[in-house]
């Protein structure tokens, strides 16, 4: 008890103090390990920017066992595919978030929310066996391309594993819109459709940015799935159905190679590269979710 | 009463936590005792399969020894073998001076077996009437030159081309002695259309259902439901198919040896396992697509 006194005055119990030190060491951990792997990611990944000459760096060309580590495909790859993902979520997550909340009636949404969840718990690899096997042939044969592993696959692929999260947050987004304001709107003889077209919907409207955002974090950083499906040539996009050709992104360079790269080389210190420029864009999406919700908060939560 | 009962958990916990932080910081390097009789090999995806095999019917022979086999590619095995964590490192394909540099500067001296040959299968689908091509139309096809399949006798269709990865020991191969056709001042590159493909079941897979494609992978495998194309060193020269007689008898132009590399000159159960598979493992290898030394 002396050790308890000396340590802090007051009536706080001791076994309080450590569980509450404890709770705190975890929640900070979290930043710890953030940090830490932030620092890890700059170690490995920092010598390729010094050791690579930077017209090499961020030209077209990817031969990693030749030399050539141009890193621009992947960029724009992973740019393409994502963008393609979010296009194709956006509406289905909107509208699926709509239904759910807005006009399915009771014991429908008591089946479609847990429906939902399931389908965010399922394995990347998957769907991207599904997506190899299944939606390849259908896109190669309905749209007559060379082959069905194109960026648009991946971009179906991706749509599909980044809608649970759209979904789910841009129902929470509708859930906070006031009751007032639906009947505010229906009461000057608006109808469910009006109501929920120029009223729920833009009064959540921040909320559903954040969905984007987050699916789009999600879509952007997924690896097996797209590793699958998207061909992996590492070429820039220059012709008009860039989107129905094989794409390679930044991730599935990286599980591709990581594997089998000698520790230490320029090879080795550019898949890092890779993985810095990554987290950079996965950051800053992150962070426009965040700020968006922030937003959100300071206005009162309702937009 | 149950204070210290609290105490206790909370004690359990934080030293379960760090506990936990030192055993990951420290428990990488952990060297096998040969004394336990006990045997890790990691390495080359291509040899997973044949590296079972004879790890399990070595065990059945010899009860007293376990044998782990592990794959992760070529490049992880040898690693893996430069940092004391294996005791063989299974590669496709030979180990790299950087390699060696790197061996030599942890101690290391790694020591080459040969165990078998591989066979490289080209493969098309089996609707495609080409079933003969030579190395000098396989590298123009994969480097772009050729890019519809009427050029080799074929329909009028793209031809979509398919590769391993640029760092599996297949592609290396493959880039060497057939799309530089073995030149080594040869400055040939896989066209960038080409679709990289994670593993052998992404290229068979796309085979199987596209009439467009062209593929290689290791004849051990290829599935029933791919056409393997017979291959002539030039347009003259007769056509092979790939098989153990043709790839030992040298007709069949793109085969390779697999390794195993130990650190050092192997010694205890290691030694005797290597010569195992050196002797009578080699009546395994046929049966799973690869070609025996003998």
């Amino acid at each position: 008890m002396n050790a308890h006194k000396a340590l802090r005055s007051g009536p706080v119990r001791w076994n309080d103090f450590v569980i509450e030190s404890l709770i705190r060491v975890t929640g900070f951990s979290t930043i710890a390990f953030v940090l830490l792997i932030l620092f890890f990611l700059l170690r490995e990944g920092m010598p390729a920017f010094f050791q690579v000459p930077l017209d090499n760096l961020f030209g077209p060309a990817w031969y990693p066992t030749l030399g050539h580590y141009g890193m621009v495909p992947q960029v724009v790859g992973s740019l393409v595919v994502t963008l393609t993902a979010v296009l194709i979520a956006l509406p289905l997550g909107v509208a699926t978030a709509v239904f759910v909340r807005e006009v399915a009636p009771n014991w429908a949404r008591e089946i479609l929310k847990p429906l939902i969840e399931v389908l965010a718990g399922i394995p990347s690899v998957v769907l991207g066996f599904f997506g190899m096997t299944v939606i390849a042939p259908i896109v190669r044969q309905s749209l007559g391309v060379p082959t069905g592993l194109t960026a648009f696959t991946g971009g179906l692929v991706l749509a599909y594993m980044a809608l649970p999260t759209i979904i789910s947050v841009a129902e929470d987004a509708l859930d906070a819109v006031p009751k007032s304001y639906r009947d505010a709107a229906l009461a000057m003889g608006a109808t469910r459709w009006q109501t929920i077209w120029r009223v729920t919907v833009p009064a959540a409207r921040s909320g559903i940015i954040t969905a984007v955002l987050l699916g789009m974090g999600r879509a952007i950083g997924e690896t097996m799935a797209v590793m699958m499906v998207t061909g992996n040539a590492a070429r820039l996009p220059h012709e008009l159905d860039f989107l129905f050709r094989p794409i390679r992104t930044m991730t599935a360079t990286i599980a591709a190679e990581m594997g089998e790269v000698a520790q230490g080389s320029d090879h080795y210190h550019v898949l890092f590269a890779i993985g810095i420029v990554l987290f950079m864009v996965t950051f800053v999406i992150n962070l426009t979710a965040a700020v968006t919700i922030f937003r959100k908060r300071r206005r009162g939560g309702l937009r | 009463m149950c204070k210290p009962v609290r105490l206790l958990l909370a004690g359990l916990l934080c030293g379960s936590i760090l506990l936990g932080c030192g055993q990951s910081s420290t428990a990488s390097p952990v060297a096998p005792t040969i004394a336990s009789q006990s045997i890790v090999i990691k390495g080359s995806d291509t040899m997973v399969n044949l590296a079972l095999a004879w790890a399990e019917r070595y065990m059945e022979i010899h009860p007293e020894v376990s044998i782990s086999v592990t794959g992760g590619g070529s490049g992880t095995g040898i690693a893996a073998m430069i940092n004391g964590t294996v005791d063989i490192a299974n590669a496709s394909r030979e180990m790299k001076a950087e390699e060696i540099a790197a061996a030599q500067a942890n101690g290391i001296d790694p020591v080459e077996h040969v165990v078998a040959f591989d066979a490289i299968a080209v493969v098309v689908h089996p609707s495609n009437p080409v079933d003969r091509l030579t190395l000098q139309q396989i590298s123009d096809i994969y480097t772009g030159k050729i890019a519809n399949w009427q050029q080799v006798g074929g329909e009028d269709r793209p031809i979509v081309l398919l590769s391993r990865e640029s760092n599996s020991g297949t592609y290396v191969y493959f880039l060497e002695n057939v799309i530089r056709l073995g030149r080594k001042d040869g400055e040939e590159l896989l066209s960038p259309d080409a679709l990289l493909m994670p593993s052998s079941e992404g290229i068979s897979a796309e085979v199987r259902q596209n009439p467009n494609t062209i593929g290689y992978d290791g004849l051990g495998y290829v599935t029933p439901d791919q056409k393997i194309v017979a291959v002539a060193r030039d347009a003259g020269g007769p056509y092979v198919l790939p098989s153990a007689q043709t790839v030992l008898d040298g007709s069949y132009p793109i085969a390779r040896p697999l390794y195993m590399y130990t650190a050092g000159r192997p010694a205890g159960a290691v030694k005797e396992y290597l010569e195992w598979v050196l002797g009578e493992g080699q009546s395994l290898v046929a049966g799973l697509g690869f070609v025996p030394l003998r």
